[in-house]
């Protein structure tokens, strides 16, 4: 079947403004919209540009605005999509070129919750940790994070204020603070306690419904907030 | 944050260099526990610098689901010397028993390692690591299954990937993400030492020499020479590639694993764990097939015999419905299993073909999966100039780009996230070492300006085909001609196309002429690579006149141990020549070859 595509053009380098063009390719039913793209790419426009690497959802590379949501193009098939599709870049975020935009500051952002288990201590007996099943559960679903940015870049508060963490970088803290081998959750804590920190969460939702991980996002910071008003001694 | 403005004169200015002690090309797993050793050894103030085309996280490392191997003996009796047997046996006797046992002793100590650096193992009740089944691995040389598999959920590599990255972050690795590396330095050409490598910056289009004293490449796979695989669109072979263009030998390249259960078309895999777990295979006729090929280990015997009973009964008209695939019977697992212990593949399942795993059959057929061959190094992750060994000065290589070699003619599951850990690790110590000793490198500026011009020709071209038409070809014809069976006739068939395609190639017609993420030109110098890649797999195949692991001629359907229990070694001396092929033997310490049965 054919299905029409609109694609969000804006290639500065050419371009005075962004701007939407259109392009009918043949699909499958169960072709994904990483196909399409592909399809325009490979055999029309070969000037497209889009991140994109694993094409089955786990590398985190192709988050794009797709009918008016957040999802990965490559795990969102054209039986779901419809035939008349929109692809735009995800929101709050420079726009490079078409459907890639700059994650600088995404990556900065997370880097700045120590992303990281502090515990130099290892076991007198040189063997691993010990951790029940029930600590390990219990970071389980943050620790599924491929940081492909859905979940910031769909957030409200993160497009009226570009200097909130946000939830991806949030959801990174909450899979450290939650592990009962790090030791350094008071200092990553506060990190969190920051202006710019949990606080800026208006638990809008809209990232819990972004998310291709299925994470409960919104659960995940509520969590992290507790703990700081714990560590408050609010 | 910062906006790169575009910059026409970019590529004409002077190129940025970057000088530093030590280079890691590549941020899968095996670069980046390199790069953590390496600052681990030579202390805060070294100069680390990672490069990759990708950000780190999105290397394919993250891609691994089933697990990673260790006899911990956490939950039954193991001990590494049936681990090192079972990988010696599956590789079918090709492989280099000194490196097996460093890889299968190492693997414990390698463990608990990722463990203490915050890896989220599953654990027993007892608080341990769990571990579980997986094929080819044995107790006591073969008796039956053990659980020898380290497992994370289904994302055993993402959170491999993850770890090692975060203790990167934490380490201050110097990253220089999206930038892809185009060649080496060898100021002194073949028989020099390598000094560095040329970089294109994605971003900016601008190309940056990066000088150094050790250079690592682990650049992972390159399974987009195949049509149907579970590898990444990014996994095009670039580092083998520029190996073999300098005129280093490839070892092994005819040995490329198929893994048995891709899904039908799609090509991405549904890890062995869905049978470690009790999933087994069923034929048109609703018989459980693998009972008659393999009677111990049934449905988790190695690889390479499980997709080629595939084929047969494919051969045989029973496929499902007399079509080219057969299927995975996973229903009785139930929901406890299927979503909570392998819930990725559920959802692939039910995301990709919209089929419910708990209540119907799933379409799967063999997927172009792991090169075991690649770049030949030592022990210690050097890159080997020759089949007598002779070092590369200042190269490395770790990771599926390289082959030590612990797989021989097949990989058992869950070996290669324990080879780029191990041997990632060990090129890290030998870097560090080389590092401390090494004189300061020299540019090459040939390199450079042969990079400058070679993309500076595929910018102009306008007049020839697109890459993608090539690529797809190239594809078609390693899968139907080079892969799960080969013969003679079809292998000189695809050396003929390749030429052909070789030839077309010179003329491709990349449409984006802009500088900034410029990834139609990427996409253009990424068939080069694959087509290199592509050369040597067959034309070691057509050298090689036997059956083993991974390589299998209809034409010679046995194993020749008196003829060739050797390592290819295959090596470009002209372009649009053949390569030349050398042997080097294979290194037995301890199990003399056997017939292989499972
Ligand atoms: C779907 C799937 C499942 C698997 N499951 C398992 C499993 O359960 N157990 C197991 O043991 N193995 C498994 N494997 C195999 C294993 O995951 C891989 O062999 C291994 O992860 C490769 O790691 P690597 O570090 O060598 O390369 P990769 O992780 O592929 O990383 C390659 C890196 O090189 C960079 N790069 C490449 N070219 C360039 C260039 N020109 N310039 C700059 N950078 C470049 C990339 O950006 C990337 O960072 C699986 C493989 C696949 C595909
Ligand atoms: S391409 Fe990897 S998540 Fe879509």
């Amino acid at each position: 079947m054919d299905v029409l595509l609109r694609l969000k053009r804006f290639d500065p380098e050419r371009d005075a403004d962004p701007h939407w063009e259109e392009y009918t390719v043949q699909a499958d039913p169960s072709d994904r919209v990483l196909d399409l793209l592909h399809q325009v790419k490979w055999y029309q426009d070969g000037t497209l540009t889009f991140r994109r690497s694993c094409a089955h959802g786990v590398c985190g590379s192709d988050a794009m605005l797709i009918n008016g949501r957040n999802r990965l193009a490559c795990e969102y098939l054209v039986k779901d999509a419809g035939t008349e599709i929109s692809v735009e870049p995800i929101r709050g975020s420079q726009v490079i070129k078409d459907l890639l935009v700059d994650l600088d500051g995404f990556w900065e952002k997370y880097r700045s919750v120590m992303p990281y288990l502090v515990n130099d201590e290892v076991p007198a007996d040189g063997k691993e940790r010990r951790q029940s099943p029930e600590e390990r559960e219990r970071f389980d679903d943050t620790s599924k994070c491929i940081l492909c940015g859905a979940c910031t870049t769909a957030c409200p508060s993160f497009w009226s204020n570009p200097d909130f963490v946000g939830p991806a970088a949030i959801v990174n803290a909450h899979r450290f603070i939650f592990d009962s081998r790090d030791q350094a959750g008071e200092e990553r804590l506060q990190i969190m306690a920051d202006a710019d920190g949990v606080w800026r969460c208006r638990t809008i939702f809209n990232c819990v419904e972004a998310c291709p991980r299925g994470i409960n996002i919104t659960r995940a910071i509520l969590e992290v907030t507790a703990e700081v008003e714990k560590a408050q001694g609010a | 944050m910062s906006l790169r403005l575009p910059d026409a004169t970019a590529t004409r200015r002077r190129p940025r260099t970057h000088d530093l002690d030590a280079l890691v090309v590549g941020a899968g797993g095996a670069g980046l526990y390199a790069a953590l050793e390496l600052k681990r050894d030579l202390g805060p103030e070294a100069r680390i610098g990672v490069i990759s085309k990708l950000y780190p996280s999105r290397s394919h490392t993250a891609a691994a689901q089933g697990g990673v191997c260790a006899a911990l003996g956490n939950t039954e009796e193991d001990n590494w010397e049936w681990h090192w047997f079972d990988t010696v046996k599956g590789g079918d006797y090709l492989v280099d028993q000194d490196a097996a046992e460093v890889m299968c002793r190492d693997a414990v100590e390698t463990i608990i390692n990722l463990e203490h650096l915050g890896l989220p193992f599953n654990r027993t009740p007892e608080g341990l690591i769990d571990q579980r089944r997986f094929g080819g691995h044995t107790r006591n040389h073969g008796e039956g299954p053990v659980r020898r598999a380290c497992y994370a959920a289904v994302r055993t590599g993402h959170h491999i990937l993850q770890t090692l990255y975060e203790q990167c972050i934490r380490h201050e690795v110097a990253f220089y993400d999206e930038y892809q590396v185009l060649d080496l330095q060898m100021p002194d050409g073949v028989g020099g030492p390598v000094t560095g490598v040329i970089g294109y910056q994605l971003a900016t289009g601008e190309v940056h020499s990066f000088l150094a004293k050790s250079v690592l490449f682990a650049t992972g796979g390159f399974g987009k020479i195949f049509k149907v695989t579970s590898n990444a669109h990014t996994l095009t072979g670039d580092g083998v590639a520029i190996v073999y263009r300098r005129g280093l030998p490839l070892e092994d390249m005819e040995f490329y694993q198929f893994h048995p259960t891709g899904m039908y078309k799609l090509g991405f895999l549904l890890s062995e764990a869905m049978r470690g777990e009790g999933g087994f295979l069923v034929n048109g006729k609703g018989e459980r097939f693998m009972e008659r090929y393999a009677p111990t280990m049934k449905d988790l015997a190695s690889r390479d015999v499980v997709s080629r009973s595939i084929y047969q009964e494919i051969a045989a008209g029973r496929g499902i419905d007399g079509k080219d695939f057969v299927h995975l019977d996973v229903r009785h697992l139930g929901a406890e299993v299927l979503n909570k212990k392998l819930p990725d593949m559920s959802g692939f399942i039910r995301t990709y073909f919209g089929i419910e795993p708990l209540t119907d059959l799933v379409p799967i057929q063999p997927t172009a999966h792991y090169a075991m061959g690649g770049i030949p190094t030592d022990l210690d992750g050097h890159a080997l100039a020759d089949e007598r060994g002779t070092r590369v000065p200042g190269l490395y290589a770790a990771g599926e780009c390289a082959c030590v070699s612990v797989h021989g003619a097949n990989r058992l599951g869950t070996n290669s996230l324990l080879d780029i850990l191990v041997f990632g690790r060990r090129a890290g110590v030998a870097m560090a070492d080389e590092v401390r000793r090494a004189p300061d490198p020299q540019p090459d500026a040939v390199a450079e300006r042969a990079v400058l011009a070679g993309l500076a020709e595929l910018l102009e071209g306008m007049e020839g085909e697109r890459p993608a038409v090539i690529r797809a070809e190239l594809q078609e014809t390693m899968f139907a001609k080079c892969g799960v069976y080969r013969n003679g006739a079809l292998l000189e068939e695809a050396q003929a196309d390749l030429r052909r395609l070789r030839e077309r190639a010179r003329h491709l017609c990349v449409q984006d002429k802009g500088r900034r993420y410029n990834t139609d030109l990427v996409e253009a110098l990424e068939l080069g690579f694959l087509l290199d890649c592509a050369e040597a797999t067959v034309d070691s195949a057509l050298a090689r006149t036997e059956t083993r692991g991974g390589h299998a001629r209809e034409d010679f359907p046995d194993r020749d141990d008196v003829e060739w229990l050797k390592h290819t070694f295959a090596f470009r001396w002209s372009e649009g020549a053949p390569p030349r092929m050398a042997y080097r033997p294979v290194t037995i310490t301890k199990f003399p070859p056997k017939p292989r049965v499972y």
